[in-house]
């Protein structure tokens, strides 16, 4: 197994599959229903080959596995590529999400086919890129390539204030990484390679770190994002079409949780616990103040987008406690955020292909008329304020759990975090599914197709076995984190 | 009699210009003329890679690895704005054949400077490639814009090779030496009179690349000259004077690199902020891409301002690269034509999309690889300028740079902006720009895959600077 390069084979089949679209012409609905088959069963493939990965991974094995290391540029900066615990799962998210997406964009896309299901596909090359690359000019590479497909998904088939959203999601992640770009730059000439696995036992003084890890921050704050800078999260959320946000939110912000995990605290251990108050504080304050916010939207897109914000909120408590716990519960709680916030977001899509319309106001009584929509809206809005059984619960959980041995004050405020999670969901779904139905065009809506089906089930399923048994991605994610935790210890004794 | 083997491209293309010019007297057939000038040009390749390394004319005129990539991306530019030439002649009303002797005499020009090794050789290759370019940008006589656009060009063009004159006098007259390397050798660090003459020199040549503050003329004669000069100009003449600025300064006067340095780092912040923010403003796609290349000016000056090894292998990267971009950006404009008129306006471009998704999907791409978005060719040049300059421990530099890259992207993807999300407008002719595709696919395609492998580009770098520290 260890022969063939399965990273680089999930890499590319996208971009293979952008030649096998280029070749398909685009004039009328049969071709452009073609292309949706192609994209699809292209994704699809690539969701076989990345579960085979889960197979051939081996569990007791804390180091990077699936190793490929070629030149590539010059000596030092190499296409080095690899996974371990921590990101094998992202791996298999973004190839689960992404078919997901092309399928949930069946009938809401309707002009420019060819060219959207190649970003799709141009975008899964990059994400899956992010998360393999052990080299960070590759690592930068992916990261921000992956704007241009985004710019084009957003500004192309987004809503009525694309632009300026798209243009705002764009410049906002551009200007924050370009100074995780003379970081890079700056650990190349110090150290003389930019190979991850070289630098992980590299020490770099004190100083160094500093500024090196605020270069870092400023990127991932800007790409998870932390409340100062989430303001373009809800614009682009809610312009992007529906495959987009969940896109978004399934993966994107995901790609900063994990520049946290790999990088921040990994090479830059003294500063990142110099910092971790500041961190805590900011993430407290996202908690509780996009909470705030979420309860006061008219839109449900953004309502989800700033529920996104306070999710994000416990992901980085729980990376910066340094605890085995903590980081655990992060990575768990950005699985299921990216399972259930880009179901919600979904499940937003539905209702929103059939009324064309956003505002929760609109709706109500839904479920006299669409049950099983109703049932699985449930589903993830419980998974999404933390109710145990649901995967959502498990990742709180962890989080809180380490946030309380480091610090209780913040871990009391980040609980408060939960009950308003609680109300600005039940309210959500209060509105939007119960009540009588006073609208008439809301009588007129039909359940779930039998293709939103598919899309629902598996993502229902994953939701409550996480829930109820998260014994097995424990189980992938122990070794590297204890790993990583150990490391930190080392360098910082 | 042996130093002319050591000009004989030079010599070559000028024999080459001499015959064409009383040939296209009496037969009128442009088209034959632009094929054999495309052709002379080519074998003239051959030629330069033919050539022994060695110093001829006292040491005033130097062959060496440097001069020779240089001379060979030059050439490349004049053939691809040949091209250019030949594909819109008609619609642009410039059937006019001294087009393609002009650009060979300015090429000899500007072969000339890169070799040059001495005051009076590096004044002369200037000026012979200068005095074609006023003439070209004023081509289209029927032309209102384009004959203000010589006009402008040659007023403000002699006045700075007049700025240049007095410097080279003042150097002349304060180290004796009008050779490069003899100037090194006397020169005394306490002379103010040469720092005078630097600066003179400096702000000569700072016109030549349209740095700032000598950059006026640029978006005015962008916009005002034929199109396919337009990007000759922002093709050949940069990389020229680009050689020239670094053997004039590194060869001479390396020892006191501080003095020049911080001149260097003025003119390229001012280049790269001031271009950032007044292409935002631009509506003629011509001015936009004048505003573009200012910047990039500035980028590549940071290389020069580093003056270390690292630098001016970031320098010829970002030069090739720009070289490639560039090419493609013009052949686009040329293609932008409709019922026989071409158009210039960013407005122009809106939703055209709808009717080209290939070509506006390879343009959008080059357009984000201006922008220097990885993984394109673009970033990799200023992935290496950044590199360079933190290396060389100027950090500001490199923040200012990626401060700058940042508000100039919200200029390229206002071009993306229009050219996808707007509403679409009538196609553009497809029949005349077959000539041009050549040009236009190639050169997007390798800066699209330029991350597979980057090594060629590295290693020709690599190769032309040992001769030059």
């Amino acid at each position: 197994m260890s022969e063939i390069p399965i990273l680089s084979i999930l890499i590319f089949i996208p971009v293979v599959g952008i030649f096998f679209m280029l070749l398909i012409r685009n004039n009328d609905d049969q071709s452009s229903q073609n292309l949706k088959h192609t994209a699809l069963w292209i994704t699809f493939l690539n969701f076989f080959i990345s579960l085979s990965l889960l197979f051939s991974f081996d569990l007791n094995n804390p180091d990077f596995q699936f190793v490929e290391n070629y030149a590539w540029i010059e000596s030092g900066i190499s296409y080095h590529l690899g996974i371990d615990g921590v990101s094998i799962l992202f791996v298999i998210l973004t190839t689960m999400l992404v078919p997901i997406c092309i399928l949930a964009s069946y009938e809401s896309i309707k002009f420019s086919v060819k060219e959207y299901l190649i970003s799709f596909l141009a975008l899964e090359t990059f994400m899956i890129g992010v998360f393999c690359s052990l080299d960070l000019v590759l690592f930068y590479l992916f990261f921000e390539g992956g704007l241009i497909p985004m710019f084009l998904i957003i500004g192309i088939w987004g809503g009525e204030r694309r632009v300026y959203s798209t243009f705002k999601f764009f410049l906002y992640t551009l200007a924050g990484s370009v100074f995780m770009l003379l970081a890079i730059i700056y650990i190349f000439i110090s150290t003389g390679t930019t190979d991850v696995e070289t630098l992980l036992v590299y020490n770099f003084t004190s100083n160094e770190q500093l500024i090196l890890w605020i270069a870092f921050f400023t990127s991932f704050m800007v790409k998870i994002p932390m409340w100062p800078f989430h303001t373009w999260l809800p614009d682009a959320h809610v312009e992007a079409p529906t495959a987009g946000s969940v896109i978004l939110a399934g993966v994107l912000l995901k790609m900063a949780g994990y520049g946290f995990i790999r990088f921040s605290i990994g090479f830059f251990p003294d500063a990142s616990e110099f910092f971790a108050p500041f961190i805590f504080s900011l993430s407290v304050i996202a908690i509780i103040v996009t909470s705030l916010i979420a309860l006061v939207q008219e839109d449900m897109k953004k309502l989800i987008a700033y529920s996104s914000v306070a999710h994000m909120g416990f992901v980085t408590l729980g990376i910066f406690t340094f605890t085995v716990q903590g980081i655990e519960g992060g990575i768990i709680q950005m699985i299921s955020h990216g399972i259930v916030s880009a179901a919600l977001f979904l499940c937003v899509g539905v209702v929103y292909d059939r009324l064309h319309t956003r505002e929760i106001a609109r709706y109500g009584g839904l479920v006299s008329k669409m049950p099983f929509y109703s049932f699985s809206f449930m589903i993830f809005i419980l998974a999404s304020l933390g109710l145990p059984g649901t995967s959502g619960f498990v990742g709180e959980f962890l989080v809180l759990l380490s946030i309380f041995t480091v610090n209780t004050y913040f871990a009391i405020f980040a609980t408060t975090g939960v009950v308003l999670a609680a109300t600005y969901s039940l309210w959500l779904y209060r509105r939007i599914i119960f009540g009588a139905i006073i609208k008439d065009d809301l009588s007129e809506m039909f359940d779930l197709t039998r293709r939103e089906m598919i899309i629902f089930v598996p993502l229902i399923v994953l939701t409550i076995f996480i829930g109820l048994y998260p014994k097995p991605i424990i189980n992938i994610i122990e070794p590297s984190t204890e790993k990583i935790v150990n490391q930190i210890k080392m360098k910082l004794d | 009699m042996q130093n002319l083997i050591y000009i004989l491209p030079e010599i070559f293309l000028f024999i080459v210009a001499t015959v064409l010019l009383i040939t296209g007297l009496f037969l009128k057939n442009i088209k034959l003329i632009n094929s054999l000038s495309i052709f002379s040009l080519l074998v003239t390749v051959i030629l330069i890679f033919n050539q022994p390394f060695q110093s001829a004319f006292l040491n005033s005129f130097v062959v060496d690895e440097f001069s020779l990539v240089l001379k060979v991306m030059i050439v490349v530019g004049s053939i691809a704005s040949l091209i250019m030439f030949v594909s819109s002649k008609d619609d642009l009303n410039i059937n006019i054949y001294e087009f393609p002797i002009l650009i060979i005499f300015s090429t000899i020009g500007m072969m000339v400077m890169v070799s040059a090794n001495d005051l009076l050789a590096m004044f002369i290759g200037l000026e012979l490639q200068s005095l074609s370019l006023y003439v070209l940008a004023a081509l289209n006589r029927n032309s209102l814009l384009s004959s203000e656009a010589g006009i402008k060009y040659f007023i403000l063009g002699a006045l700075s090779s007049g700025l240049l004159l007095f410097g080279i006098s003042y150097i002349y007259g304060f180290s004796g030496n009008t050779n490069f390397n003899l100037i090194a050798v006397n020169i005394n660090p306490e002379s103010l009179g040469l720092i005078i003459g630097i600066v003179f020199v400096l702000a000569g040549l700072a016109f030549k690349v349209s740095a700032v503050p000598f950059h006026m003329w640029t978006p005015d004669v962008y916009q005002g000259a034929p199109t396919p000069i337009t990007g000759f100009f922002a093709l050949a003449p940069k990389i020229a004077a680009m050689g020239l600025l670094v053997r004039f300064l590194f060869n001479s006067f390396g020892e006191i690199y501080i003095d020049w340095q911080q001149i260097i780092f003025f003119i390229s912040i001012a280049s790269m902020m001031l271009a950032a923010f007044a292409a935002i403003a631009q509506t003629n796609l011509k001015r936009l891409m004048a505003y573009s290349s200012i910047g990039h000016i500035g980028y590549a000056l940071i290389g020069v301002a580093c003056f270390t090894d690292e630098g001016l292998r970031s320098l010829l990267i970002y030069l090739m690269i720009y070289l490639i971009m560039n090419i493609t950006v013009f052949a686009f404009l040329l293609s932008l034509k409709r019922n026989d008129g071409y158009f210039e306006n960013i407005s122009d471009l809106s939703g055209m999309h709808k009717n080209h998704p290939l070509r506006t999907m390879l343009i959008a791409l080059i357009m984000f690889s201006l922008a220097g978005i990885p993984p394109l060719a673009g970033f990799f040049g200023k992935f290496y300028i950044f590199v360079a300059a933190i290396e060389s421990e100027m950090l500001f530099l490199a923040v200012i740079g990626v401060i700058a890259s940042v508000i100039s992207a919200f200029y390229y993807l206002r071009i993306v902006k229009v050219m996808y999300f707007d509403e679409p407008k009538e196609e553009f002719d497809g029949s005349s720009i077959r000539s041009l595709n050549l040009l236009y696919y190639p050169s997007s395609i390798l800066i699209i895959i330029f991350f597979i492998y980057p090594s060629p580009v590295i290693n020709i770098s690599e190769y032309a600077i040992q001769s030059i520290i």
